[in-house]
């Protein structure tokens, strides 16, 4: 039996009702590639999530209708997710720092991002 | 230049068969929404089939404004007789080996009829076209690399593109049979003509089938496909019309 379905692309699909679907192989698809947008010249490209995709230029396709659509774009950069180098997660203790060298911490950036927004949206 | 009446004529007839091969091909391409390869190609596909509707809804706007009816009656409200597509967009979606070589063969003329109306004669049109440059050429660059990435994979890919070019080759022919006022495009200044434009098409395509591995039919007189600009037409574009028209027709009147 053909499911038949108020969709008509459900139906025009011709799936078969009695059809057991085998669960697909692990890693049974294309790599990942991660995403970054750059959304004025001149700023920083900001990583907005992955795509599938069997190589970069196609990895480079998808993402531009992936992450660019909805919002202003004027770059794109698209890298193999295995060819970013990363640390363990049980290694995170090397980023915490003693009390007594708190004054190394940043904070003042966090307010420059804050200054620089409330500029941004003055601008707009 | 004043136009005559008979170039607005020739004018409209262009019109209408570039707005209905966009407004059924969108339709067509957007039968795999939900259906498609890979949820990123589906998304591609879907997102670019509603770019070709948006594209016909600005041609259709034009001819309203030209004096014919609006643009959502003109597009819901006519049966296929007084349809100016080509058969290449109305043949169903196939295997997705079919989808993808009509949207790179279409779009590519698509690229090149666009760039050569953007120096219409006619303001209103060469707008439209410069308008719409960039989410042709996006288009262009996905059929692209697709055709590339299929054409040189494995034995069984290669031999079905070649097989699928070989075949809707003819058909996309069709897209340049000639219309009944071709002159007057040409001497008015608003089109270059189909032949010429047929002609850049496949200069542009071909290095691009050569780079995937896949080769050219050399019959480029083929008229087999021709028919679709007067109003003959394959027998899926009526049933496709039933389908895209059903809601519409329950209440032509409503508010959406």
């Amino acid at each position: 039996m053909i499911i038949q379905s108020l969709d008509p692309r459900v139906t025009r699909a011709r799936i078969d009702q009695e059809k057991e679907f085998q669960p697909l192989d692990q890693l049974d698809q294309f790599e990942t590639y991660e995403v970054f947008h750059q959304k004025k010249r001149g700023q920083q490209h900001t990583h907005v999530g992955i795509v599938h995709a069997p190589n970069a230029e196609l990895a480079m396709v998808f993402a531009k209708e992936q992450y660019s659509r909805r919002g202003q774009c004027v770059n794109l950069w698209v890298v193999r997710t295995r060819d970013v180098f990363v640390t363990e997660y049980e290694d995170a203790d090397i980023f915490e720092n003693t009390p007594a060298k708190l004054h190394r911490e940043a904070e003042s950036y966090k307010v420059m991002d804050r200054i620089q927004a409330y500029k941004e949206r003055q601008e707009a | 230049m004043e136009y005559t009446e008979k170039h607005v004529l020739a004018l409209k007839e262009l019109l209408y068969k570039m707005a209905d091969d966009q407004l059924i091909l969108g339709h067509r391409n957007s039968e795999w929404t939900g259906l498609g390869p890979i949820l990123e190609e589906d998304i591609a596909f879907s997102s670019m089939a509603q770019d070709k509707i948006g594209q016909a809804q600005a041609l259709y706007e034009i001819l309203h404004e030209l004096g014919e009816g609006e643009p959502d009656t003109v597009a819901f409200m006519r049966n296929a007789e007084q349809f100016h597509c080509c058969h290449l967009v109305e043949i169903p979606i196939g295997e997705y080996d079919f989808s993808l070589l009509r949207h790179f063969l279409f779009d590519r003329a698509e690229q090149i009829r666009f760039d050569m109306l953007a120096q219409s004669s006619f303001e209103p049109l060469a707008q439209v076209a410069r308008k719409f440059r960039g989410e042709i050429k996006y288009h262009v660059m996905h059929a692209d690399v697709w055709v590339k990435q299929l054409g040189k994979g494995g034995a069984e890919s290669h031999g079905r593109m070649q097989e699928t070019l070989s075949s809707c080759f003819p058909m996309a022919l069709g897209i340049f049979e000639p219309g009944p006022y071709e002159a007057e495009l040409i001497e008015s200044g608003i089109f270059p003509g189909e032949l010429a434009l047929r002609n850049k098409w496949i200069e542009a395509i071909r290095p691009v089938i050569e780079s995937a591995g896949l080769h050219l039919p050399d019959q480029f007189d083929d008229t087999s496909a021709y028919g679709g600009r007067y109003g003959s037409h394959t027998e899926y574009l009526q049933p496709l019309l039933d389908e895209m028209t059903e809601v519409f027709r329950i209440d032509p009147a409503a508010e959406w």
